[in-house]
């Protein structure tokens, strides 16, 4: 099944967020952090902005021939001795990995951080077919423990702070003294890692999702920080990789020039510390990794999205930029989103692969700032496939009747320029008086959701119109 | 084959308006696997052999390695030995097969060697690298009975050894010399790029070492 989505009560969600103490705190943390890191990463490399481009037309270059690549790419993965499944659905994935569980008779399978796999579901699936899924990743690992989704594609417990990890660690971990002391941060991570050590060693089968595909040797490629992800595939017998069909690249120069960019837009590293690439299972001779080697490529509507207008989407390598640079995002957090992928990116993708009936509010969650455009590191236009889908909700009759009535009022000014002048500067100069000397409106009839949260600035009695008359008049 | 692979490639297909036999497209999917462009390498790591050594320490550092330079192999037990006692470790140490770091004469470093892949129970394990990657401080590490990938990530302190020679300006130059060694479809299982030690910022942001992997990188470079 593919996760239950609440992105139709985006609205709710975002005042719920608002309102929210524990998350606003949370989120604090984290606002600066991000922007400052990757803006230092990016002045310190002089070809930064050259390797977005040349990232971009990459990713673009597979996208058109992404038939003959997968081609090549199984092949080689089958000439490596490794297995390769297609997926067309969220559960024909789940399904294929629990039956290789189930010829493995694993009863459990730890994971690296993987989205697809939240794409998918695949823990419920898991525990509901009787198999124990162990997140790794420290911020997966507490969410799993909360029975929560990710809030962040690369932070997934950005939400939390860490009074509430001790919390869920002193339930979860009652074998451990109750008087041992948790208060701080580097005490949790020890903890975690003295845990987590035993499930590495346990697993029968490891999965990990895939940053990329290599098709020139039929290598997947994991990006870290902890070495989790390699620590889920050194020891059970089986390695999965779980990845969608879009992750491909040519070859290990390609898969270069994007790592060039994906840790840099990411946190703001230069690389991650830990790059794996894996290629089929271990040779005859190695005294360790996993001796069975998987990859099931997913679909899930993404072969829909080739070609049309919202294909750019796919050239997406989930560095998280986007959301990190974006003030809706900052406000609400990710699980307002309602979905797997918060943020730009997933106001974008949501609709392509749940639907836009069931997201309809997502590509209206933006200031249209156009920040993630200019964080991107393969230059997706966000901002314009959000309008996209605007207007395909529009010609649908998914926007709500305020901003349908509110658009039919605009239409009649629009289509009578005079009379549009003549409202528009008598309103100016009303609105200048009502602001008074501050000159910012704190509460405003009818736009309480944005006054709530900050003042509007008033208009200073001029329009645009006659300003700009004037500014030509003086030419 | 599955049905599901034919319907996925077919809706590709059909998404780009193409079926697949096209010899222009083959053609240029083709001559990019064979000639493998190069892309835009940063200039950062260039530079003669003691200019690329000192890029390569000045990046290691940035990210909290620790380098070590020393004139010979030679001298890696007892440096070794010097920086398992400063670390407060048991003198215990893990390592693969690889004859150049099991030749070397240990009896004066007062360290219990062990083989082999680790269990999960050693706190200090010793490794040959690949190769060494200026542009970054990175590390490549190829998997194997000389070097066994679990040596990578189970011990607290990793300490690996890098030949001078084996240093280059960036990843494209490693994948180079990989093929080189091996040909075109030869990789070894795993390839581990290695950057510093293992970190997590999973809670609060807050910055803290030595996740699951390693607290502590020493990288010892050796000139002869
Ligand atoms: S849309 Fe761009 S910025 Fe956002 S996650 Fe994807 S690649 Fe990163």
């Amino acid at each position: 099944m593919t996760q239950h989505p609440t992105s139709t009560y985006f609205k709710d969600n975002a005042h719920r967020a608002l309102q929210n103490p524990q998350l606003q705190k949370a989120l604090g943390n984290s606002r600066k952090g991000f922007i400052e890191r990757r803006a230092q990463a990016a002045a310190r490399l002089p070809e930064f902005e050259a390797l977005r481009d040349s990232a971009r037309d990459i990713k673009n270059h597979v996208l058109a021939h992404l038939d003959l690549y997968l081609e090549t790419y199984e092949q080689n993965v089958i000439a490596s001795g490794g297995h390769v499944h297609y997926a067309r659905t969220s559960e024909e994935a789940s399904q294929i990995i629990i039956d290789l569980c189930k010829e493995r008779g694993a009863r459990s399978v730890t994971k690296g951080k993987s989205m697809v796999s939240e794409e998918i579901n695949l823990n419920a699936a898991l525990e509901k077919a009787g198999i124990k899924p162990i997140e790794t990743d420290l911020g997966e690992y507490i969410i799993q423990l909360r029975k929560e989704t990710p809030s962040h594609i690369i932070a997934p417990a950005i939400h939390l702070n860490k009074e509430q990890v001790e919390a869920d660690f002193r339930k979860a971990h009652q074998h451990l003294s109750p008087e041992r002391d948790l208060s701080q941060a580097p005490q949790l991570l020890q903890e975690a890692r003295a845990i987590l050590r035993q499930q590495f060693l346990a697993a029968d089968v490891g999965i990990t999702g895939a940053n990329f595909l290599i098709a020139e040797t039929g290598s997947s490629v994991i990006v870290t920080n902890e070495g989790n992800g390699d620590l889920t595939q050194i020891f059970p017998k089986t390695h999965i990789v779980i990845a969608s069909i879009e992750k491909l690249v040519p070859t290990l120069e390609d898969a270069s020039q994007l790592l060039r960019v994906l840790a840099r837009s990411a946190t703001g590293q230069d690389m991650s510390v830990y790059t794996t690439l894996s290629t089929g299972p271990r040779r005859s001779a190695d005294p360790d990794g996993p001796q069975d080697y998987h990859v099931i490529l997913l679909d899930n509507g993404r072969s829909s999205m080739l070609g049309g207008e919202f294909n750019d989407m796919l050239r997406c390598i989930r560095c998280g930029a986007c959301m990190n640079h974006c003030p809706v995002y900052h406000a609400v957090g990710g699980h307002a989103y309602g979905w797997v992928y918060p943020g730009p990116m997933g106001s974008v993708l949501t609709p392509s692969l749940i639907g836009i009936e069931k997201s309809a509010p997502l590509p209206n969650a933006s200031t249209f700032c156009g920040r993630c455009e200019e964080a991107c590191p393969v230059r997706i236009p966000l901002p314009k496939l959000m309008r996209h889908w605007r207007e395909r909700e529009f010609e649908r009759h998914l926007t709500p009747a305020v901003a349908r009535s509110g658009l039919a009022f605009w239409a009649i000014f629009a289509k009578r320029p005079r009379l549009y002048r003549l409202c528009t500067s008598i309103a100016m100069r009303l609105m200048a008086l009502a602001a008074g000397e501050k000159g910012l409106f704190t509460s405003l009839p009818f736009a309480k959701g944005w006054t709530q949260q900050r003042d509007l600035p008033a208009p200073q009695g001029r329009t645009f119109q006659e300003q700009w008359q004037k500014v030509r008049g003086n030419q | 084959m599955s049905s599901a692979r034919s319907e996925i490639l077919a809706n590709i297909r059909r998404s780009l308006g193409v079926n697949g036999l096209e010899s222009p497209r083959k053609l240029e999917v083709q001559s990019r696997l064979s000639q493998k462009p190069r892309g835009l390498i940063p200039s950062r790591g260039a530079g003669e052999v003691e200019a690329q050594l000192n890029i390569f320490k000045r990046e290691a550092e940035i990210v909290s390695a620790h380098v070590h330079i020393l004139d010979s192999l030679n001298q890696a037990p007892a440096e070794i030995a010097r920086l398992m006692k400063s670390h407060d470790l048991p003198m215990a140490l893990r390592l693969g097969a690889d004859q150049r770091l099991n030749g070397l004469d240990w009896s004066q470093a007062g360290l219990a060697l062990s083989f082999g892949p680790s269990k999960g129970d050693d706190q200090a394990a010793f490794s040959h690298a690949f190769a060494g990657i200026a542009e970054t401080g990175t590390l490549a590490l190829l998997s194997g009975p000389d070097n066994p990938t679990s040596l990578n990530f189970l011990p607290d302190v990793h300490f690996v050894a890098l030949a001078q020679n084996d240093l280059v300006s960036d990843l494209e130059t490693v994948w180079v010399r990989l093929r080189k060694l091996n040909g075109d479809h030869h990789l070894p299982r795993t390839i581990n790029l290695i950057t510093g030690p293992s970190r997590s910022a999973d809670i609060e942001q807050t910055l803290l070492l030595g996740a699951h992997g390693p607290r502590h990188l020493h990288i010892l470079i050796y000139r002869h």
